[in-house]
């Protein structure tokens, strides 16, 4: 297997060399995607050497929705409910960042019970997210079981999701200065049996799933990313902890509660396909022991929330925050001028960060390893878009 | 092809069938019975037992089982009946059709799912209808440049090649559409034209991914005949015969299985490979290449096509209960009579039924414990769509060329010992006959 750079001489050749499919190049173009049971919503072009994949292009683009301009438009509140759709089923992390920036340029701090239930939502939420992308890891393996039990099973957060914030996606919940309501009376053991069943259903997805033997053989040596590669690429989250990093935004930068929680980073050192599957399951693991942490921690009553003023304007500067999400860091750059609508925002998500490592890992492998490389990048279109 | 009304409903379109075909009788007994008596008078009438065949004596007739029951007992053992209805298509596309049923419902219950619920009340039991319904109103889209002869014969061959492969397999003694004497060979000649159909009709597609999709299954079958063949060469040599009826009465003191158990595995696995099923499920890989060589088949070639691979299901797993599992033998659990004491009944019809041989509780016996054993096979093929994912085509490659060749020669070595040490085979001491 040759080096990153080389791999990049290679990549860079080859995309000056050839522009269309000829006779003598006995290559195959293929479009796969945007309309592709393999993608979603997504392209990539590549080029096959027998069954071999020698060139890969990436053509991201097709869902995006100006994000970070609708924001400029509109106030530090009314941004909430449609920052939330690149992702909506992690919005409460990706709401989490914003609220966060805009906490930190305004300069304020929220109510310790609001702290507690941001965490918690976002634990739910990145359970929820991880659930999702599992099933889609199943059925891209050609796993059909595995498509339908995370799918079924996601039922169990988004019933605690709708007690607590109401909606079961798209919770607009994380709001600048805490969260807009307060848990429901009987929400703590709810939580509780929800999580304990789901963690008996996690062994069960370990059964089925990760040690199937032809799981295993389909996955482990794949798509090998170095730590040093994967450092100079710049992806996050698990992408980099599978590669051997442990570097998670909780621990290294602990937002609100997070430094007074104790869990693990999950990291593994075998930088292959399978790592990159399993540290998301992992992280689940570990999410299911957060939650019940956090419940267990915190205060009985108290504000959930900071009272703003509906139109808050912002002091002219600028905040930078950031939170581990689903897929990885994700951060909010705000820029203020002094008014009620921010003047630039400008949102870094891991999807973005960690599509970038596809062309390298994809040149060089079997048409067959395509899908459990792409989606172990815990890429999500909609999100890189924005 | 136009598409389906939207307030249509399933319900009344079985309704209004029914009610066309009660109008079709009326009219017929109202109109034409009347017209046709009317003509009658003016016709002279055959004489049949020194009788004037009036059109009484001609309905009386078609009621008396005494002169029906020759009739259908002759039909029955026609070679058109054989390989039209019972051992033959009909009988194969039936147990394909509850095959289709047993797995949605199935693997709806192993992925916590509900599965086929609707249409026909009862637990959905009438979605395939629906669908073969739907598929039939479909356009059939032949993509432009395609080759399109090749297109629209492709889907037909391939029915009908596993259609013959179903001919060959025998239900119980003497039950066989074509009792051929190489009929193991038979059947692995007629398997060998499926990768021939499914390459010309990927490359007829004219399409980038039904290509990669034909190259796959074309890689994909060659690599699993040779094992195929060598895991059913042991029971040639043990049961002395190619005839697939004589391999399976062999087998009437103990079951194949129990002495080359290896070989059944990796018979089990090739018929998998042989039939696209999860996890050798390449040449339709989803994630990867779209549908395979699926990709441009709409309506009802898809359709045909999935018939096909069911009926070719069931002929691998017949084939399977045949070579290994004892072939019909089973205890017998039908009764001798019918309807007890019939044979010496005074009814000349109850005794006529008894004697004239159309309940045989043999032959029926048979077919039972064959019928049980092939769903239990075709069980089994399902059970692994559940569990497995689909795995890598060089892995798959290593697996048919290497692992499994290297497995049947371990059984078949232990199965010439058993022989040439005079314990098991034909003159052996442990002798079927």
């Amino acid at each position: 297997m040759s080096s990153l750079d080389e791999k990049i001489d290679e990549a860079k050749k080859l995309s000056m060399q050839i522009v269309k499919e000829s006779d003598e190049d006995k290559l195959m173009t293929l479009s796969v995607g945007p309309q592709h049971p393999g993608t979603g919503h997504f392209r990539f072009i590549i080029k096959l050497d027998g069954d071999y994949i020698v060139y890969v292009n990436i053509d991201p683009g097709y869902v995006h929705r100006g994000e970070e301009k609708m924001c400029e438009y509109r106030n530090y509140f009314t941004n909430i409910p449609h920052l939330e759709r690149p992702v909506i089923h992690d919005s409460a992390n990706i709401t989490y960042s914003y609220s966060l920036a805009v906490e930190d340029l305004i300069g304020i701090t929220v109510p310790r019970r609001g702290q507690f239930l941001r965490a918690i939502t976002s634990e739910l939420d990145r359970i929820n997210y991880t659930l999702y992308w599992l099933a889609i890891y199943g059925i891209f393996l050609g796993h059909s079981t595995m498509f339908m039990w995370p799918a079924a099973d996601r039922e169990l957060v988004l019933d605690l999701l709708e007690r607590l914030t109401g909606h079961r996606i798209t919770h607009a919940f994380n709001i600048p200065g805490g969260v807009r309501n307060d848990m429901p009376n009987n929400f703590k053991e709810k939580c509780l049996s929800q999580i304990n069943y789901l963690e008996k259903r996690l062994k069960e997805y370990e059964h089925i799933f990760y040690n199937n033997p032809l799981f295993r053989q389909r996955t482990e040596g794949v798509g090998i990313l170095s730590k040093e590669d994967a450092i100079k690429l710049g992806v996050t989250g698990s992408v980099l902890r599978a590669s051997g990093v442990p570097y998670d935004i909780r621990k290294v930068e602990p937002y609100d509660i997070y430094n007074e929680i104790d869990f693990n980073v999950q990291y593994m050192k075998t930088c292959d396909s399978f790592a990159r599957a399993y540290i998301p399951f992992l992280d689940v693991r570990e999410s299911c022991h957060i939650i019940r942490e956090l419940l267990d921690k915190m205060p009985e009553s108290g504000d959930v929330r900071e009272k703003l003023l509906s139109n808050i304007k912002g002091p002219p500067g600028e905040s930078f925050k950031r939170v581990e999400s689903g897929r990885g860091a994700l951060s909010y750059h705000i820029v203020s001028d002094g008014t009620s609508r921010p003047y630039r925002v400008k949102i870094s998500t891991g999807s973005f960060r960690n599509i970038l490592a596809l062309p390298f890992l994809l040149v060089g492998s079997m048409l067959g390893d395509m899908p459990p490389i792409y989606w172990s990048l815990n890429y999500w279109p909609i999100e890189a878009d924005r | 092809m136009g598409a389906l009304n939207p307030d249509f409903r399933f319900g009344n379109f079985v309704g209004s069938i029914i009610q066309l075909v009660l109008f079709i009788l009326a009219f017929v007994t109202l109109l034409i019975l009347p017209i046709i008596f009317f003509m009658l008078f003016f016709v002279p009438l055959p004489v049949v037992d020194g009788q004037v065949l009036t059109p009484y004596l001609f309905f009386s007739m078609m009621v008396d089982p005494s002169r029906t029951l020759p009739i259908v007992q002759f039909l029955i053992h026609t070679d058109l009946f054989r390989a039209a209805v019972f051992p033959g298509f009909a009988f194969g596309a039936l147990v394909a059709a509850s095959t289709i049923f047993i797995e949605r419902k199935l693997l709806a219950k192993m992925q916590l799912r509900i599965g086929p619920l609707y249409a026909g009340k009862i637990e959905g039991i009438f979605q395939l209808l629906a669908d073969g319904l739907k598929l039939v109103s479909k356009e059939i889209i032949v993509p432009s440049g395609a080759d399109k002869m090749i297109f629209w014969l492709a889907p037909i061959m391939f029915v009908s090649t596993s259609a013959a492969v179903v001919a060959l397999i025998p239900v119980a003694s003497g039950w066989v559409a074509a009792d051929v004497d190489v009929g193991l060979i038979a059947v692995f000649a007629i398997l060998g034209f499926f990768p021939l159909i499914i390459l010309l009709f990927s490359w007829a597609s004219n399409s980038k991914y039904p290509f990669i999709g034909g190259l796959r299954a074309l890689h994909q079958m060659v690599a699993f005949e040779i094992p195929f063949l060598l895991s059913a060469l042991p029971v040639v040599i043990f049961s002395g015969s190619l005839n697939l009826s004589n391999i399976a009465l062999s087998q009437n003191l103990f079951w194949n299985i129990f002495v080359m158990p290896i070989n059944a595995f990796v018979f089990f696995i090739s018929s998998l490979a042989e039939l696209e099923r999860v996890p050798f499920d390449l040449p339709e890989a989803e994630s990867e290449i779209v549908a395979g060589w699926l990709t441009e088949t709409s309506g009802m070639i898809f359709g045909l096509i999935q018939l096909g691979n069911y009926l070719k299901l069931y002929a691998l797993a017949g084939l399977f209960v045949i070579l290994f599992l004892g072939g019909w033998y089973g205890p017998q659990i039908f009764p001798q009579e019918l309807i007890p004491g019939a044979s010496a009944s005074e009814d000349p019809l109850l005794r006529m039924v008894a004697l004239e041989g159309l309940y045989n509780p043999v032959t029926i016996n048979s077919i039972f414990w064959f019928t049980v054993k092939t769903f239990g096979i075709i069980l089994l093929m399902l059970i692994t769509r559940g569990i497995n994912p689909r795995i890598r085509i060089d892995i798959l490659l290593h697996t048919g060329w290497y692992k499994l060749i290297v497995l049947t020669f371990i059984n078949l070595f232990i199965v010439l010992t058993l022989i040439y040490g005079g314990i098991l085979g034909p003159e052996g001491l442990i002798s079927a006959r």
